[in-house]
């Protein structure tokens, strides 16, 4: 099946009982072969795939859940992501080619991946730090406002897209609000099936738990109750 | 070769179970497995008025298992006679209702609503949810409660009954003798384990519940045990739980006692574990010439 940009997939790291669940990781980037994840070594299941030698198999699940819905012809997307977070959002600004504005924080510079080949499919890339070693030091999420409040641009014509840490999503999820621009943020959680069975994913909505697996991972920001 | 095994009133075509809570109601691992080939889909449990659940995080993995703690989410026993039984019914597989209550007229009530269903072949009681009505504790540590909830959804159904036994227990013996007693056709076992785990670094617990029911390999040992102490103790069937991820694991139940077995966590990790499983249990009949699975169960082996 064709993957959709936000969807994800669901890797078995190592074999055996141990780690026991299958790992969640963003669609990066479709290749001849098939598709590339990008991660962080957080834990024993990213370190085990670190191990992970070429031509080694891993067990993968997917492509599962809701990816970013696609602009209208007439939007400009603004696109947001934090840390590894740019992973998600990486296959959309492939499939937008020069049409968005890309915001990128990590905490120092050399936790910015794939600056080249960002700046080959975004329209302008802004980039913050949290060390200010690359870009504006501080928060992401300012650099947008500081953008929004100098654009010129008609403010209906702006769309959100954004994958990164809770916090960040949640303050921009209260950009999109103020400023009445919609959003689409990808939510993170722990997963188990990562099928819609085990309802272990679920994330607050104004309309009650929904699974970030099935329902999301890509929910309209407006709908989470943060 | 006879996989057929007998669950009550219930002929199940083969002893392969999904374990409640960790298959849905069937849909979602429809388009893995074809259910006309399990021995019976065992449904997430109902109550009968719809559960929103505990807050997130409701999952943490920890070594060879996990905890869970998701507060016994569900849509409710007349959205799921409405909206789920339809698709169950086109399989040629037991259905069997897994529910529970806040109180003990709650469970009598949902048992008596779930009979006069078309398209649900069985029910498994979960006793191990708090009781609201004493104020504290579960259903299922106290003998005389538990002998009380279970007679009285007894006088309510004439379907096959399993009443799933909480392996939170000094002595789970005397606890699967007390449903015996009080009118099960079978029991199932175990429940989750009570755990909890923490965040060293914020000192925070990794459940928004603090504690949480723990599952997979893990327990699988415990499990073991307690199916063993218990096929000595009654004579209806036992249905056994626990951390089964493959054919290999579930034999090890059914040598232990389990007439037929249910697969829980081993859903999550790869939904095609009941197919293989009952695959694998079918090779080792023939490897071992075993006719009928029936007389594998319960045949532990002297040490000596």
């Amino acid at each position: 099946m064709e993957p959709f940009p936000g969807q994800f997939y669901m890797v078995k790291a190592g074999r055996g009982n141990d780690p026991l669940l299958r790992r969640a990781f963003s669609l990066f980037r479709r290749t001849s072969e098939g598709f590339q994840v990008m991660y962080r070594i957080k834990g024993r299941g990213t370190s085990l795939l670190r191990e992970m030698k070429t031509e080694d198999t891993l067990e993968v699940l997917g492509p599962l859940g809701n990816g970013y819905p696609f602009p209208s012809d007439e939007q400009t997307p603004l696109v947001v992501a934090g840390g590894i977070g740019i992973a998600s959002v990486f296959p959309f600004l492939h499939a937008h080619q020069g049409r968005a504005f890309v915001f990128y924080g990590a905490r120092s510079g050399d936790e910015i991946f794939m600056l080249d080949e960002l700046r080959g499919m975004g329209r302008e890339i802004y980039i913050s730090t949290d060390d200010g070693s690359l870009g504006t030091k501080g928060s992401i999420v300012d650099v947008l406002n500081n953008y929004l409040d100098s654009s010129r641009t008609d403010i209906s014509r702006f769309i959100l897209y954004a994958c990164g840490p809770h916090p960040m999503l949640k303050a921009v999820s209260k950009v999109a609000a103020s400023r009445g621009i919609t959003a689409y943020i990808s939510m993170e959680a722990n997963m188990a099936c990562g099928l819609g069975a085990c309802l272990g994913c679920v994330v607050k909505t104004k309309t009650g738990y929904k699974r970030v697996c099935k329902e999301g991972p890509v929910f309209k920001s407006e709908e989470i109750v943060w | 070769m006879n996989l057929e095994v007998c669950i009550g009133k219930l002929r199940l075509k083969n002893p392969v179970m999904t374990a409640s809570g960790a298959f849905g109601y069937g849909e979602e691992y429809a388009e893995f497995i074809d259910l006309n080939r399990l021995g019976a889909v065992v449904v997430k449990g109902l109550s009968l008025t719809p559960k929103e659940g505990n807050p997130a995080p409701r999952i943490v993995e920890t070594p060879s298992g996990m905890l869970n703690a998701i507060g016994l989410q569900n849509i409710g026993i007349e959205r799921f006679i409405k909206e789920k039984i339809p698709f169950l019914k086109q399989f040629n597989t037991s259905v069997i209702v897994n529910f529970f209550g806040d109180s003990i007229e709650e469970y009598a009530m949902a048992a008596e609503r779930l009979s006069c269903v078309d398209g649900i072949d069985g029910l498994e009681m979960n006793i191990s949810c708090p009781n609201k009505q004493a104020g504290w504790g579960i259903f299922g540590t106290d003998p005389k409660v538990t002998h009380e909830v279970v007679s009285a959804v007894r006088k309510k159904t004439n379907l096959t009954l399993i009443v799933k036994l909480s392996p939170n227990v000094t002595d789970i013996a005397l606890m699967a003798k007390v449903a015996e007693d009080a009118g099960a056709d079978a029991v199932s076992l175990i429940n989750t384990i009570t755990g909890m785990a923490i965040d060293i670094q914020t000192r925070k617990p990794r459940l928004a519940n603090i504690k949480g029911g723990l599952s997979g390999p893990a327990i699988r040992p415990i499990a073991v045990r307690m199916v063993y102490e218990v096929k000595q103790a009654v004579k209806i069937p036992v249905i056994g739980l626990g951390g089964i991820m493959n054919a290999d694991d579930a034999i090890e139940f059914i040598i232990a006692g389990a007439a037929a077995v249910a697969v829980g966590t081993a859903n999550f990790v790869n939904p095609m574990a009941t197919i293989e499983i009952l695959d694998g249990i079918a090779e080792y009949m023939k490897t071992h010439r075993i006719e009928d699975i029936g007389s594998l169960t319960g045949t532990v082996a002297p040490c000596s």
